[in-house]
């Protein structure tokens, strides 16, 4: 079974709390609107929407300062935002815009930050794995007590390059992290026929480092998972897996639910949606008498206002000079 | 003071142990750097100077330790990648068409990829079908990767050099065969531009552009015909992508003539994009069309009697930059009679003495 801890949280800062809360519904709204206005056309690149996946990306991004590097996958915006990516420049990125963070020239999956610390992000199953592990690697050589994160899906594990790096992660010590966001689907494909049935943690044995399995939806319980990892990675004690179980609402690519489609079940799409990572925190901390409606209400506002301004921006930048097509193949 | 005759392996070595001893962000990265052997002798004794540390001796994991490389790169580092052959390149091909060749463009600037990558082409000795291809055409195809071969022991030194200092991916290609040539070698780090071809026989009947150890075979080919008062304009390629053909044409202008040898299958090769391109720029002044000269469309085969004719010779070479360039029947003969000569009995399967240079 998954670890998760609300019952932890009395220890916690309230304050911080409410930061982590505050954060996953800045990211669900982000792609709720890049949901609702993708049918306009003004984006016109292909979006893998993490709604119902934001407890992962902020748990973890909580675990790393901001000189530590974060590599993502095509499913990289709540990374992004989480680490501390610029709203507008991945905005305007999705929009094709000289603005974006790649200048148009990567759209929704190549999303990344320098001074965010989002090394990149690349839409080939697990091929941002080794360039976490090299970034890692560029750490232990310069003697900096930096570590590097590599956020993957379950069918990462599956790809061969994952166990290549994680084999020479763990044999050379490196400051690595393989964060695992188990979501149960490559496109349609359950996890069941694409994998045995063992304990994923299990995989972290052949290379000798530790594992954690952790309830992907509850923050804190990722948090905690990726702080244990984090620290033995920059205490120079080597690698480690997390396994953080959550699941994707809406369909593998584009703006819309799919279940129509009959891969996954009802019953199974209702039972996560019941278990909603934003929600049931927000629901946690108002127990506990941390988060008041009035408070909520103001958070939301902000944020709305804030992704309307990304929104504008993003719609009225301009688009790069065609002629620059051609530019910056050779540095 | 005389000039010191290295081969191009041990050029290979010095370049790296310069460029390790004056950046401490240079590292070597591999199967078999800090082995007994240290990849042909070209990476020996650096881990004992290095340390693990900054000669890194990888589990087989080829498409991982080129991600990992290129990761660390675009942290800052400078790695030298190495495969012993080229053919461990393909299991990397993910890392190196999807990460290292886009980054910088991608990226829209901010990213670079100071990335070199050593892949060796293995020849001769019955090494067959999956140890002896050459295949930079499939590298040569992918913009945002640079491409070299350098023929000589001194561009091996200095084009690796500068393919060090780059702040691209530079795949360097080394023909197995030029690690046993040999030339004058300047002691000083000094890179080498990877700007484009260089002339090393002058002529005016027939244009020849040859790559890496193809260069040796057309420098017979060119001396012969030199001989029966055919001259050679001869080019070494070095760097294949970007490629930079402006002196060729105008060398073509001048004699009408073009013949390209390159060490890769002659089909879809980087002798097409050549003629292609020539023959685009100055379709006016050919006298007659261009003729490739590459390997055949099969995989290498191992066996001495199949492998005997795979392999274009410097007589191949001679006969055909002669008959085109009008060099009549009988004296074409000669030509393959002097080359056979200097040629001797050396077994075609291993580098030729005469091979060795200096050239």
């Amino acid at each position: 079974m998954p670890e998760s801890q609300p019952n932890g949280r009395d220890s916690l800062d309230p304050a911080w709390l409410l930061g982590l809360y505050r954060e996953m519904l800045r990211i669900r709204a982000v792609e709720e609107e890049i949901a609702a206005r993708y049918s306009e056309q003004e984006m016109r690149c292909p979006v893998h929407l993490s709604i119902g996946q934001e407890a992962t990306a902020v748990g973890a991004c909580q675990a790393l300062r901001p000189d530590d590097q974060i590599l993502s996958s095509h499913r990289c915006h709540g990374h992004y935002l989480a680490k501390g990516g610029d709203l507008k420049a991945m905005m305007a990125e999705i929009h094709g815009k000289a603005a974006g963070c790649c200048g148009g020239r990567g759209g929704s999956m190549h999303l990344f930050d320098l001074k965010a610390g989002v090394l990149a992000s690349v839409p080939i199953v697990s091929s941002s794995v080794p360039l976490a592990v090299g970034a890692a690697l560029a750490f232990q050589q310069r003697g900096e007590d930096r570590v590097a994160l590599a956020f993957l899906g379950d069918g990462s594990l599956e790809e061969g390059v994952f166990h290549e790096s994680a084999n020479l992660a763990a044999v050379m010590k490196l400051p690595a992290v393989f964060f695992v966001e188990n979501n149960l689907y490559a496109v349609y494909t359950h996890l069941r026929g694409r994998q045995p049935d063992r304990p994923m943690t299990e995989i972290a044995r052949a290379y000798a480092m530790p594992a954690r399995h952790v309830d992907g939806n509850d923050v804190t319980a990722v948090h905690a998972a990726t702080v244990e990892a984090v620290s033995r990675a920059r205490a120079g004690g080597g690698p480690s897996l997390v396994i953080a179980d959550t699941y994707r609402w809406r369909e593998h690519c584009g703006p819309n639910y799919d279940n129509d489609l009959g891969y996954r079940g009802p019953e199974e799409f209702e039972v996560w949606k019941g278990r909603c990572p934003v929600g049931a925190f927000g629901a946690d901390l108002k127990a506990r008498g941390l988060l008041g409606d009035d408070e909520e209400t103001r958070m939301n506002r902000q944020i709305a206002a804030e992704i309307d301004a990304a929104f504008a921006f993003a719609r009225e930048a301009p688009f790069p000079d065609p002629a620059s097509a051609g530019d910056g193949v050779y540095a | 003071m005389p000039e010191r005759l290295l081969s191009a392996a041990e050029a290979i070595r010095e370049a790296q142990d310069q460029a390790m001893a004056a950046d401490r962000r240079v590292f070597v990265i591999g199967e078999g750097v800090a082995d007994p052997k240290g990849v042909f002798g070209t990476t020996l004794g650096r881990v004992e100077k290095y340390g693990p540390g900054r000669v890194v001796e990888t589990p087989l994991s080829e498409n991982a330790f080129t991600g990992v490389a290129i990761g660390s790169a675009l942290m800052g580092q400078r790695p030298i990648l190495v495969h012993q052959r080229v053919e461990f390149a393909l299991l990397a091909m993910e890392q190196m068409v999807g990460n290292a060749a886009k980054a910088h463009y991608v990226s829209n600037g901010a990213h670079c990829v100071p990335l070199v990558i050593r892949l060796i082409i293995g020849r001769g000795w019955g090494q067959g079908p999956q140890h002896s291809q050459s295949l930079e055409a499939l590298f040569a195809y992918i913009p945002g990767l640079k491409l070299v071969m350098p023929a000589t022991p001194a561009d091996a030194k200095g084009m690796l050099l500068a393919a060090i200092a780059d702040d691209n991916p530079v795949v360097f290609m080394e023909h197995r065969w030029i690690h046993y040539a040999t030339g004058h070698v300047p002691e000083a780090s000094a890179p080498t531009p990877l700007d484009g071809p260089r002339r090393r026989r002058d002529g005016d009947d027939v244009t020849l552009v040859a790559t890496s150890y193809m260069v040796f075979e057309a420098v017979q080919a060119a001396d012969a015909l030199a001989g029966e008062g055919v001259g050679v304009d001869l080019f070494d390629l070095r760097v294949a992508r970007p490629l930079v053909l402006d002196a060729v044409v105008q060398s073509v202008r001048r004699t009408g003539r073009l013949v390209i040898v390159d060490t890769g299958w002659q089909a879809f090769g980087i002798g097409a994009e050549i003629a292609a391109r020539v023959t685009e720029s100055c379709f006016g002044a050919l006298k007659a069309a261009p003729r490739r000269i590459g390997l055949p469309a099969h995989p290498t085969p191992s066996s001495p009697m199949l492998a005997k004719a795979y392999y274009p010779s410097s007589e191949a070479i001679a006969e055909t930059a002669g008959s085109l360039a009008g060099l009549e029947k009988n004296r074409v003969a000669k030509v393959r009679e002097t080359i056979a000569r200097n040629r001797n009995d050396v077994p075609f399967d291993i580098p030729h003495p005469s091979f060795r240079g200096p050239f």
